[in-house]
């Protein structure tokens, strides 16, 4: 189980898929944050197996939506006085502008380097993006 | 102001005014030779390609306009470095239209978000080749007079023949349409074709390896090319590029009034001996593409048909 005591009011980042937590430490651009920030790699878990966690003490502003296009598992818990008072399931969003990277050698965005990364969400249920220059698939 | 980028850019109600327009334009080529007077069309060709080019500049003349451009990127700005966005937004002063050619995909899409001026998709990298498709509607809409209810076989490479995904996903909004997809286990349609094209429209549709097996169930059989350009291996090309090979022995299965169509360039993917039968459509098909590209410019340019 998370151990969340010693945090006073912060954001949990839990159940993201092991190995991803630093991906998810550049995109929220932690290490410009003047707060204590716990990263967990590895961590045992019941359902996944092995997850990573993010713990922030303090305040931050975070899109979980957004988040939830790095890592379609991972949960937020908002915590309040050391007790969780919000948790989230992320809900995919429709389209996304430079949150992940287009990979496909073959893609515009690969020579031009100004266009925005666009992805589109394809299939919800899959929660599939593609690319709207090439159509790939993002791959997580 | 329209652009084609993909062949799904027009609804079925849109695609079928222009091939209606390319069929009216078949029946009475000359009526059409002045619509296009004092209009230019751009071929922006970033990679070479003889045979799409030469077509949209025939369709452009055919129609009485004019055409300019570039063959390759070498003898575009391009080589300069200059981006696509930048490219368009000055062809956007020269020309009327324009035709892009480009090996990077998605390079059209970002060429119609800064143009001034209808652009059209002529191929981008494995990606989208909408007037391959309308050229291949417009054969089957002609010769077999409908493009519902028919059992359509495609052949050869199904794994990376862009023409292919782009036909099943042009087919896949008419009624009564069957796939037979043949091809070797390696170059299987990929599985999202499958899965968000065939099985999300609810398309009957069977794989198999034996082309001679499901000969005379067909009323269309689509080959394509095996590519070198495609594989990293030279030896997987070899193995795979002589497994689909038709011929006359195989054309004795298939019914008398079957379609034999091919995007063409072909290497040995249909013997020659094939070429006399009147069920080889091939080269009318690559006649029709300068058809529906003359029906296509004219549709994006708004041009009025000639009473």
């Amino acid at each position: 189980m998370l151990n969340i005591s010693g945090l006073g009011n912060g954001i949990v980042i839990d159940h993201i898929k092991a190995g991803k937590a630093m991906d998810i430490y550049h995109y929220l651009k932690l290490d410009r944050a003047t707060c204590p920030v716990a990263i967990i790699m590895n961590a045992k878990s019941s359902k996944m197996g092995q997850k990573d966690i993010i713990k922030i003490d303090g305040p931050i502003t975070v899109d979980i939506n957004m988040l939830a296009v790095l890592d379609d598992q991972l949960t937020i818990n908002i915590i309040e006085n050391g007790k969780i008072v919000i948790k989230k399931n992320p809900t995919l969003p429709l389209e996304v502008t430079n949150i992940i990277k287009c990979k496909n050698p073959r893609c515009i965005t690969s020579i031009e380097q100004e266009l925005p990364h666009v992805f589109k969400l394809t299939n919800k249920d899959k929660r599939m993006y593609r690319c709207v220059y090439c159509e790939e698939a993002f791959k997580r | 102001m329209k652009h084609i980028i993909s062949p799904l850019d027009f609804s079925v109600k849109e695609l079928d005014d222009v091939l209606c327009l390319a069929e009216d334009i078949i029946a009475d080529p000359k009526k059409y030779a002045n619509v296009c007077n004092g209009k230019k069309l751009a071929t922006l060709f970033y990679e070479p390609s003889t045979r799409t080019r030469l077509s949209f500049e025939a369709a452009m003349l055919n129609l009485g306009g004019n055409i300019l451009g570039f063959s390759s990127a070498d003898s575009s700005s391009a080589a300069k470095g200059e981006s696509v966005a930048d490219t368009i937004r000055v062809i956007s002063s020269y020309a009327d239209i324009c035709a892009m050619r480009h090996p990077k995909e998605g390079a059209p899409m970002v060429a119609a978000k800064y143009s001034r001026i209808p652009v059209i998709n002529a191929g981008d990298g494995g990606h989208n080749h909408p007037t391959q498709t309308l050229t291949d509607l417009l054969t089957i809409k002609n010769l077999k007079g409908r493009l519902n209810n028919l059992t359509v076989g495609l052949c050869g490479d199904l794994k990376f023949g862009r023409t292919v995904h782009s036909l099943i996903n042009a087919l896949v909004r008419y009624e009564n349409i069957k796939f037979v997809l043949i091809s070797p286990e390696e170059l299987k349609i990929p599985a999202y074709i499958r899965e968000e094209v065939l099985d999300a429209n609810h398309v009957e549709y069977k794989e198999v390896s034996v082309l001679e097996d499901v000969m005379p169930e067909l009323d269309l059989l689509y080959m394509t090319r095996v590519q070198k350009e495609r594989f990293f291996n030279e030896e997987d090309y070899v193995r795979l590029k002589d497994l689909f090979i038709l011929d006359m022995a195989k054309m004795e299965y298939a019914k008398d009034d079957m379609l034999v169509l091919h995007p063409l360039p072909r290497v040995n993917e249909i013997s020659t001996e094939v070429d006399n039968d009147p069920r080889a459509v091939y080269f009318k098909q690559a006649e029709y593409g300068v058809y529906v590209r003359m029906a296509l410019i004219m549709t994006l340019l708004e041009v009025e048909k000639p009473c």
